[in-house]
């Protein structure tokens, strides 16, 4: 359920990309062994693609995502690591392409946010819980005034 | 007791308070939606020198055009394909532009085949000072392109100016593009 839910928003959310080409991959990539195919999908499992941005690098059918596609495969021949192909493309098409941004000053808030609200929530409550168990026997009138919350 | 009072009465407004941020959450979210544009990822490259780049004209397949050899004069470099339907939109918005004779309009045929590029310019005009061809799309990865239509200003040091992603419209030219062009001519050193 949740996932055709999930589904059913990201298609909502792609049907934007009006000017999507899309692919006809001629000549589909070979792998020269099993490890590289096995990296290869690791890392464009990680990048999005920057045309229909709501799939990743290796779920989309855009031509665009099949050009970086192979872009990402010679890199990774040439030697490069992961951190410099995802640099490269970061470079060029800034760091929306990363699924998991770069932890620095602009995304704290995205990556210690949550863990800040959950903290915020949990000192309240436990604020609370220490306050009602300090007054064994609350006042009629507090009574009342807990019944609010 | 009563020492706990007050606070208890401040602890009273934080549903309000945490209601209050989610409303404006949700209109800073409804705000941003405005934005027509919205899908434009913001490009890197923008204030960096143009990606370098060595790429045969559409008109003479055997002469190579380099970033170098566009040097020395201001150029608008517009991303384009026979199989982009919203290039065709624009086409008569960058022809109306081309006219002008404001700037040197350089065409980007990006992943396209020879032969039905020359029949859309021969269908619909060719507004474009030349035509470069990226049939394979490697050119186009280094410069961010990644839909079409796409237009960078290039100044005539080779530093990219600015971007946009989408057909060109009259409105875009005269509130973005012209403004930018003012800027160069004032930067450029007399």
């Amino acid at each position: 359920m949740m996932r055709a839910l999930l589904l059913a928003f990201a298609l909502v959310l792609s049907s934007g990309a009006a000017f999507a080409q899309v692919a006809t991959d001629a000549n589909p990539l070979t792998f020269n062994s099993p490890a590289e195919e096995k990296r290869f999908h690791a890392l464009v499992s990680e990048l999005r693609c920057v045309m229909c941005q709501n799939q990743s690098l290796a779920d989309s059918n855009a031509q665009i995502a099949v050009d970086l596609r192979r872009e990402v495969l010679e890199l990774m021949r040439q030697g490069k690591n992961d951190a410099q192909i995802k640099d490269f493309l970061v470079a060029r098409y800034g760091e929306f392409v990363l699924y998991r941004p770069q932890v620095e000053s602009k995304t704290w808030l995205l990556w210690f946010g949550p863990a800040v609200v959950l903290l915020g929530g949990g000192l309240i409550v436990i604020g609370a819980v220490r306050r009602r168990s300090r007054g064994a026997a609350p006042a009629a009138d507090e009574r009342n005034e807990e019944q609010e919350w | 007791m009563s020492e706990s009072m007050p606070r208890k009465s401040s602890m009273r407004w934080l549903p309000l308070v945490v209601v209050a941020a989610l409303g404006a959450l949700l209109f800073a979210g409804v705000m941003l939606s405005r934005n027509p544009n919205r899908e434009a990822l913001p490009s890197p490259l923008i204030g960096k020198p143009a990606p370098a780049f060595r790429l045969p004209v559409l008109h003479e397949p055997g002469r190579l055009v380099t970033d170098k050899d566009l040097r020395g004069a201001p150029y608008l470099l517009n991303v384009w394909g026979s199989w982009c339907p919203a290039c065709r939109d624009e086409h008569p918005v960058l022809t109306r532009f081309a006219e002008t004779k404001r700037l040197r309009v350089v065409g980007f045929n990006w992943k396209d085949e020879h032969g039905d590029a020359m029949r859309w310019l021969e269908q619909f005009g060719n507004p474009y000072f030349m035509v470069l061809t990226d049939y394979e799309g490697k050119a186009a990865i280094d410069w961010g392109i990644y839909g079409a239509p796409e237009t960078f200003l290039v100044d005539a040091g080779g530093t990219i100016r600015w971007k946009y992603v989408g057909p060109l419209t009259d409105a875009v030219i005269e509130s973005e593009l012209l403004p930018k062009l003012v800027q160069l001519n004032a930067d450029k050193p007399l």
